[in-house]
């Protein structure tokens, strides 16, 4: 690297910071964030975390109630998780160019989980919410739209990466088009897959949060319940009891993870 | 009798480059044939039209009195079961285990259902013993096959070819590879299954001496076209020169 | 006599699997997954719910969304406005989250920080990960008061998580030699990250923050209308949970739609530059 090459990468340093200084700025201006109010509100939140959202003696009561809600909300997103995988399987090797059956579909495929995966949650629900109603159903639809949607592509590009050269070989001994998919290709994949399914179950119990306080289900709903009461005993076992779940389906998935890769 | 002949054969991927041109040869039930030439000449995509596994363009395709080019899709499966192929890259299943890879080679003569569930007769089973008993490598039938040397691959991969109970193999590049130690166990074990079993072998190689030591004929391939097709001790300097074009001289001395 | 390396099953049937763990555990993962997913359907709480007639209107509803989308309770250009709120919030969210998750992140990374405080950090962000944005957004907003300083503060602790995670992981892979060359030579600790690990993986980095970018405005979408916290998401659950104005609802859908896919494809533009080996 020369002198004259270096000078220029450093003025594209300095004007690439310059722009971000400058987008971040506006968006403060627009959003009417203030960066030292934002800081000086740290200390402050934690103090007030610390000293009220404390799991106290009487909210020991809700307990039963709150984990049967977490029950059901846990329930829910493997449910949805892992119908999701079932159909983005199908949708993966359609889409996949390994294993494609034909062009159209292959398009088709990839055009529903594109679909799926950008329409945000939050609409899901809200528009799912109007006909099914405040129940499990609603909650379990909008997980599993987007979860079709982020499983597909991620299937998609397991497969793509998954050795041809096997598919070549099964081809060469006559066998048919579901013998090589279900012989050749998902074994090689299988792993990289349930790592993926993993991840979404993980991910789809703290998205059902989101989607419980919308549509007014599960253990969102139990959480925004309290909220509203100002009983910030109860927010804080119920916000400790999602974080208890979390970390065991974190540490259970890592483990099958490590295992399995 | 012939098992395969092939008449007039074209390949072309794009309108102006012929990959293959005008190919005319027979081969008969048991005999040992090597194809040689450079790279790009064509050997593996002439390989691969026997089987269909490239459609040709033109031309003719005779195999066991099949014609194989008007094969519908279900008479192609059928064939492709008295054909079996071998691998440079041996074409395994690398998280499966070597006797599941052999068995993959019986789903030929299976329901689409029965290959799904991998329901494999005992005699089925037991044949994948012996051939893998055969081959040498039995103690290894448990393990997963990307733990094994390139070698024991390539064997496992015969045995995969072999559970068809095939009339031809086909081998494209079988030892391009591999060291020349594995080189040698597997050239002789294509030789012994040509001789005992009465195999049919068709072998892609690179090297003109190991053509020469294990082939009964050789066919030379140049950009295409067949341009020797004989005995092994009639290739004389000039036909690999024809062959190889100038890059024969580093092939002969190595 | 039968020969030793065949193993047979109780019933004498040749076994073709040799279940070594991996297998083993797949296995179990899958069959504990499939029971989990029949046992929820009894747990699940059906009030209220008519599948024939949800769905029929559901289909209506999407029918209308997607094939008349209209605005009626704003105009375009506050449409517009409030869209760019809601990208300046994930901006907001990203660039801090960044700046902060750089520092952590070094101290997260095991070739460059003490094997202990890797591990505090990193337990840390575990935590931090397991509590759902959403309730972060709602907490703060308890104790900052509901406006963008809860929003941009809750979004960023999973910002800070995410991006702690993939900087870490980019840093553990600087060469080795260029560490020790620099240490040989008595280079400080700064001075180090400064000409050793930043060059190497800096376009790296870039390319985890703007997809980040990506998601956060996603985030931002949601918390708006979960939390409250403003610009587009607000909107749309106003058009769909107070107003019941599908037209509204598909237009701001598209609105999103348009965005995220825009981001989508100049993510996928700079990974190709940036580290076209990847494709991760």
């Amino acid at each position: 690297m020369n002198e004259k090459t270096m000078r220029k990468s450093r003025w594209q340093t300095v004007i690439f910071l310059l722009i971000i200084i400058v987008l971040t700025y506006l968006s403060s201006a627009i959003t009417s964030f203030n960066f030292i109010d934002g800081v000086a509100t740290i200390p402050k939140a934690i103090g007030w975390m610390l000293s009220n959202l404390l799991v106290t003696q009487e909210t020991l009561d809700k307990l039963p109630n709150i984990l049967e809600k977490l029950a059901e909300t846990t329930f829910m997103s493997i449910a949805a998780t892992t119908i999701a995988a079932v159909v983005s399987l199908f949708l993966g090797v359609l889409g996949s160019k390994t294993t494609k059956v034909n062009n159209f579909l292959s398009v088709f495929a990839r055009f529903i989980a594109s679909v799926s995966r950008n329409i945000p949650v939050v609409a899901w629900s809200l528009v799912l919410l109007i006909s099914f109603g405040q129940n499990s159903v609603t909650g379990f639809l909008a997980l599993f739209v987007g979860t079709v949607g982020f499983l597909t592509r991620a299937f998609i590009e397991s497969i793509d990466e998954a050795n041809q050269s096997s598919v070549e070989a099964l081809t060469a001994t006559g066998s048919t088009y579901f013998q090589i998919v279900g012989k050749a290709v998902i074994p090689q994949c299988l792993p990289q897959m349930i790592s993926w399914v993993l991840f979404m179950v993980e991910t789809n119990i703290r998205s059902a949060t989101l989607v419980g306080i919308l549509t007014g289900t599960g253990i969102g709903y139990t959480f925004d319940m309290y909220y509203k009461m100002l009983n910030y005993n109860a927010v804080a076992l119920v916000t400790l009891c999602i974080v208890i779940t979390v970390i065991i389906v974190d540490l259970i998935s890592n483990y099958v993870r490590k295992v399995i890769l | 009798m012939s098992l395969l002949k092939i008449d007039e054969l074209e390949k072309s991927y794009t309108a102006d480059k012929r990959i293959l041109k005008d190919i005319n040869f027979e081969i008969k039930a048991g005999e040992f044939v090597s194809i040689i030439g450079p790279s790009g000449a064509g050997k593996s995509t002439m390989l691969r039209c026997i089987n269909r596994m490239v459609e040709f363009n033109d031309g003719k395709i005779i195999f066991n009195n099949h014609d194989v080019g008007s094969l519908n899709k279900k008479e192609l499966r059928k064939l492709r079961t008295d054909i079996g192929m071998v691998f440079q890259h041996y074409n395994l299943v690398p998280r499966l285990t070597v006797i599941e890879n052999v068995l993959h080679g019986r789903f030929g003569y299976k329901t689409t259902l029965q290959g799904l569930m991998g329901r494999y007769s005992e005699k089925e089973k037991e044949d994948a013993f012996r051939l893998l008993e055969k081959l040498g490598i039995h103690e290894h039938a448990y393990k997963r096959c990307d733990q094994l040397s390139g070698g024991q691959q390539q064997r496992v991969g015969i045995c995969r070819a072999l559970i068809q109970e095939p009339k031809l193999i086909l081998c494209d590049e079988p030892i391009a590879s591999l060291d020349p130690n594995s080189s040698k166990i597997i050239m002789d074990l294509l030789k012994s299954i040509s001789k005992e079993m009465g195999i049919t072998c068709l072998v892609n190689l690179h090297q003109v001496d190991v053509a020469q030591h294990y082939s009964d004929r050789i066919i030379g391939l140049n950009d295409g076209e067949i341009v020797f097709d004989g005995k092994g001790i009639e290739l004389s300097v000039e036909q690999i020169n024809k062959i190889y074009g100038t890059k024969a001289k580093d092939l002969i001395t190595s | 006599m039968e020969a030793t390396y065949i193993k047979r099953k109780k019933d004498g049937r040749i076994n073709i699997k040799w279940g070594n763990k991996g297998d083993r555990v797949l296995r179990w993962t899958l069959v504990v997954l499939t029971i989990l997913t029949v046992v929820s359907f009894l747990f699940f709480n059906y009030a209220g719910l008519e599948l024939g007639s949800a769905i029929r209107e559901t289909a209506y509803n999407l029918n209308v969304m997607f094939l008349e989308p209209a605005l009626s309770h704003l105009d375009l250009g506050e449409a517009m406005y409030q869209v760019v709120v809601t990208l300046s919030l994930a901006f907001l969210a990203t660039v801090i989250g960044a700046i902060i998750a750089f520092f952590l992140s070094l101290m997260a990374a095991t070739n460059l920080a003490p094997v202990g405080v890797t591990r505090i950090v990193r337990v840390f962000v575990a935590i931090i990960r397991a509590v759902p944005t959403v309730l972060w957004v709602l907490i703060f907003a308890i104790a900052a008061g509901l406006g963008s300083e809860a929003a941009v503060l809750g979004m960023l602790f999973h910002s800070i998580a995410y991006l702690v995670k993939a900087f870490s992981e980019a840093f553990e892979e600087v060469d080795k030699g260029i560490l020790e060359a620099l240490r040989s030579i008595g280079a400080d600790w700064w001075h180090i990250v400064k000409s050793g690990v930043l060059p190497s993986t800096f376009t790296y980095l870039l390319s985890w923050i703007f997809l980040r970018f990506e998601i956060n405005f996603g985030v931002a979408v949601a918390m708006g209308a979960a939390a409250g916290a403003g610009g587009i998401g607000f909107d749309l659950f106003m058009a769909s949970g107070f107003y019941f104005d599908m037209r509204e609802v598909g237009f701001i859908t598209y609105a999103i739609l348009i965005v995220a896919f825009l981001l989508e494809v100049i993510s996928t533009r700079l990974k190709k530059r940036y580290f076209p080996a990847t494709t991760e």
